[in-house]
Parts: structure tokens; C-alpha cells; sequence
């Protein structure tokens, strides 16, 4: 008796031992980019062009880059994410082929950031020549995001109860206006999780914008979105390793730009989850 | 009497379950049809064959005949079939919507979009579950703010609204206590007069309150069909006696 209490307190030990272990990283790393990023933050950092090989002025084309690109490849991924996991949820039959495409989804996930970069590169650069664009960063973003939507909307619609789906059937409404109505309307928070994961990744990989869109030192605001764009993990990337003598304080303020803005779109997204949650009724 | 449904050797399979043996029977318009039977002896995929549902199972497979007012049901349009046929499930199933837009929803989706149209069908189908009354002042709360036996007339009314000649019901009443089981029953046999009904049902005093003619069901095999008294009174079947009087089941 006495044994098992003990035993039970050093599982509790060793299991807070690794919720802590997981909080501290990501809590050093907020407050570490939060004070050494704070001095560089101003009007001028988040509204100027950046001047003098980057060592001075603001990030602005950078955020306005980061902001398109993201917005660009939710604009490709959410539609045709949706659609595919309404087709493989609601529609395909489970066979052997669906089978194939359920798991090259998952797999498809796993694939390295870069190579959705050099396919990106192959495919919408050169082939279909749109050069470095935007146009170009967004569609290999979304390609990069889409397994991500596919497989929460997925998971999302799956989650409506099945006698949902019968009800609206029983009662002479057809498949589409069931899933149209019913299904839906009920899975929209899930959907919207999946895309707030989706936001996040697009707005902060490196490699699939490297060869696709990414300016290196371009201080002005791209002109339509066959223009290249700076973005801001790139930016990053750039002035700490590629320039040399950029102030610290400028690196660490492009971080907290960076984390801030992906903070603020992630949370008008959780906003409008929790508004569609609010009227789940069961 | 008019013939509704005509059933004829339907053999029903979910993968290898046999779950319906050389099914033949009839069902006649305007009357109360009570199927009784133990679990598992394929009352509910029996009802659920006549508005099609068994479809959306794995693994269905279908041989043999039924005509819905002499058409072959499976070359119905499915969705004109489900509005012919209205089903009513076991447990009271509001959909995610407020009371109004529950009971509108059928009629919404065969393409009514007048307000006011809508308004009387609402009104209409509320009044016939007898559920009218209760609810007229709060048509815009949730429906999951009723009870369990309202919850289940207004699944009722919800059927009606989209003004079909059949009524199924699966098990209407295993979830409610005395009282709105009463009140189910109430509105079962107002409605037979417009309505076909097939109720499916656990409880065999049910079957004899409310059923004309019942049908016993035993492993997927329809054992005896005949006029309500006779059946508990006078059954053929020796196993139809022992499942009444509650010998097994």
C-alpha cells in the first residue's frame, strides 16, 4: 500500500519533471526575443524601408511580404483543402485508392520544408513561368499547408455525428444540402484549427519561399504578385547570417515582429473559432 | 385496403450478416403496423430498408423486391422516396438549430422559401405532434433546450412537415419516461388517419396499445404477421407466444 503511494508520487515527479521541461524552452524563448527585441521596436522599425544594407530602418516590406504570402497560400489551400476532405470524408468509398490517397496526405506532411521549396522552384518558377513571386511563394505554401488543412478538416467533419447526416437524409434532403447545412456548419471549428496550424507554418518557413519568392534586399512594396517580396523569416535569416555588423537589436526585433504577427493572426482565428463554437449546441 | 408496401423474399446482408431471411409481407395504407422482436432480429434494418437508410451501412448488399405504392423502391429518386417517407429515430435527434429551423429544415430543403409558407408549415407540424402549445413562444431557442419528450414530438413534427405518406418510427419511446411516451402514442394514432405507420418497438405492450396488425420478427426471419388481438391473444406460432408473454427477449 505504502509502496504504491510512493510509486505513484515519483510517476507525478517524473511527469511534471516533463511538462516543465517542455514549458521552459518555449518560455525562455518568448523572453528572450521579447527583451532583446523590445529596444529595436518603434514606428519607424515597423513603417520605414529598410536603409543602408539593411543595418538601419524598418521591416516593413518584410511584414507587408509575410502578410501576402500567408494570405496567399490560405487563399489556395483552404479552398481545395476543404474540398478534398468534404470528397474523402463524405464521398469516396474506402477502397484501395482512397486508401492511397488518405496516407500520401499524412505522408505528405512529413516532407521536408525544402523540398516543397525546390518543388515550388521547378513547378511554378520555371515551368509556368512566374518567376520569384509571390504568386509563386504563395501556391508552394499552400502546397506545404494543404495536408495540414486536409487532414483537420478531415478529422473535423468526421466528427459530426453520423445521425445528423441521417436525420437530414430521412428527411428527403439530398447529400449535398446535408453536408451543405448540417455537416458544415458543425465542423467549422475544427477546420478553423486546422487553418490556424496551417497560418502559422506558412507565415514562418524559410526554405519554401528561398527559391520562390524571397528578395533579398528589395526596399520598396512588391507591385502586383508577379513581384518578388521580402518576408520576414527570410529577412531573418538574412541579416543574421548573410549581412554582417546588423545590430542584435534589429535581429531580435525582426523575430518579435515575426512571432507577434503570426501570435495575432492565430488569434483572430481562435476569436472566430470560439464565435462558431459558441452556437454548437450539443 | 390499399396496399402500401409490398414486400416480397427480401433478403438483407451487412457484409456476411445475414440480417434479413425471405422477408414477404404487406403494408397497408392508413394503418398502425407494430414490428416486435428480441435484439438483433432485424426490425430496425427492416424499417430502415423502406426509407433506404441501409444504404449509407458498409458493406449492404439487397436481393429480392419492395413496391412503395407499386413502384419498385429502388428505382425511386432517393430523395423523393425519404420525402414520401418520413422516419422518426430512436432517440429524440434535434438537429443543431433552433425549434423553428429544425421543423422548417425539410421543407427548406425541397426548395420552400416563403416566410410565411414556412411559418405555416411550422405552425402546422408543431400542432400536429401537440407539441404547439408548448413551444409557440420560443420557436427561436435551441431545440436542445426541450426535453427529452418534446425533444422527441418535435422530431416528430419535423417528419411531418415535409407532409409524407409514411411514418416510421424506430424505437420512438426507448428513451422517455410514462408520460411523454403517452403523449407519443397520442399523436401515433391521430396521425393514422393520414398517415401510414410502421412503428418498430422494444416494448410489446406498445405494439398492443397502439399497433392494427403486429409483426413478430426472431433472427432475421418475420415469424407471424396478423391483426393486433390476435397475435396476443391467439398467436400461431409458438415462439410468437413465448416472446409476448415473456418467456425470452
Amino acid at each position: 500500500m505504502k509502496n504504491s503511494k510512493r510509486t505513484e508520487k515519483i510517476a507525478f515527479f517524473f511527469l511534471f519533471l516533463a511538462t516543465l521541461l517542455i514549458v521552459i524552452p518555449v518560455g525562455l524563448i518568448i523572453v528572450i526575443i521579447i527583451q532583446k527585441g523590445i529596444p529595436a521596436i518603434n514606428w519607424q522599425f515597423l513603417s520605414d524601408m529598410p536603409r543602408q544594407g539593411m543595418r538601419a530602418g524598418g521591416i516593413f516590406p518584410a511584414i507587408i511580404g509575410t502578410i501576402y504570402l500567408v494570405l496567399g497560400s490560405i487563399f489556395f489551400a483552404l479552398p481545395i483543402g476543404l474540398l478534398a476532405a468534404i470528397y474523402l470524408s463524405e464521398y469516396s468509398k474506402d477502397n484501395f485508392l482512397t486508401r492511397i490517397i488518405k496516407l500520401a496526405i499524412v505522408n505528405l506532411a512529413g516532407v521536408p520544408s525544402v523540398v516543397y521549396g525546390l518543388f515550388g522552384l521547378a513547378l511554378f518558377v520555371v515551368f509556368f513561368k512566374f518567376g520569384a513571386s509571390i504568386l509563386s511563394g504563395s501556391l508552394t505554401l499552400g502546397i506545404m499547408i494543404l495536408p495540414i488543412i486536409i487532414t483537420s478538416s478531415r478529422e473535423a467533419l468526421e466528427s459530426v455525428p453520423n445521425s445528423f447526416r441521417e436525420v437530414s437524409l430521412s428527411l428527403g434532403a439530398s447529400k449535398w444540402q446535408t453536408i451543405r447545412y448540417i455537416v458544415l456548419p458543425n465542423a467549422i471549428p475544427g477546420i478553423l484549427t486546422g487553418t490556424i496550424l496551417g497560418l502559422g507554418r506558412a507565415a514562418g518557413e524559410t526554405a519554401p519561399i528561398l527559391f520562390t519568392v524571397a528578395a533579398f534586399y528589395l526596399p520598396r512594396l512588391p507591385k502586383s504578385i508577379f513581384d518578388q517580396a521580402m518576408a520576414l523569416p527570410y529577412h531573418l535569416y538574412v541579416i543574421s547570417t548573410q549581412v554582417p555588423n546588423v545590430d542584435e537589436k534589429i535581429r531580435y526585433g525582426t523575430a518579435l515582429v515575426l512571432l507577434v504577427l503570426v501570435l495575432f493572426m492565430n488569434l483572430v482565428a481562435i476569436i472566430i473559432r470560439y464565435q462558431f463554437r459558441k452556437k454548437k449546441k450539443w | 385496403m390499399v396496399v402500401k408496401f409490398d414486400i416480397k423474399n427480401l433478403n438483407i446482408w451487412f457484409g456476411a450478416i445475414h440480417a434479413l431471411k425471405g422477408l414477404s409481407m404487406e403494408i397497408y395504407a392508413n394503418e398502425i403496423l407494430s414490428v416486435i422482436g428480441p435484439s438483433n432480429s432485424g426490425k430496425t434494418t427492416f424499417l430502415r430498408m423502406l426509407n433506404r437508410l441501409n444504404e449509407l451501412e458498409l458493406h449492404f448488399k439487397i436481393q429480392g423486391n419492395i413496391t412503395f405504392d407499386d413502384k419498385e423502391i429502388l428505382k425511386i429518386d432517393i430523395e423523393l422516396l425519404r420525402k414520401q417517407i418520413g422516419m422518426v429515430f430512436a432517440l429524440p435527434l434535434p438537429l443543431p438549430l433552433s425549434i423553428f429551423d429544425n421543423v422548417a429544415y425539410g421543407a427548406r430543403m425541397h426548395g420552400i422559401k416563403n416566410k410565411k409558407k414556412l411559418a405555416q408549415i411550422v405552425e402546422q407540424a408543431l400542432s400536429k405532434a401537440y407539441l404547439w402549445e408548448e413551444v409557440k413562444d420560443r420557436l427561436s431557442t435551441s431545440a436542445f433546450k426541450l426535453s427529452g419528450g418534446q425533444q422527441q414530438r418535435l422530431c416528430i413534427a419535423r417528419t411531418l412537415a415535409v407532409n409524407p405518406e409514411v411514418i416510421l418510427f424506430d424505437e420512438p419511446c426507448s428513451g422517455l419516461d410514462p408520460i411523454s411516451t403517452a403523449k407519443v402514442e397520442e399523436a401515433m394514432l391521430k396521425l393514422k388517419k393520414d398517415y401510414t405507420i410502421v412503428l418498430v418497438t422494444n416494448n410489446v405492450k406498445q405494439a398492443a396499445r397502439v399497433g392494427d396488425r403486429t409483426a413478430f420478427f426472431l433472427s432475421g426471419e418475420l415469424i407471424e404477421i396478423d391483426k393486433t388481438d390476435r397475435i396476443f391473444t391467439s398467436p400461431e406460432d409458438q415462439r410468437t407466444d413465448d416472446y409476448i408473454s415473456g418467456k425470452f427477449g
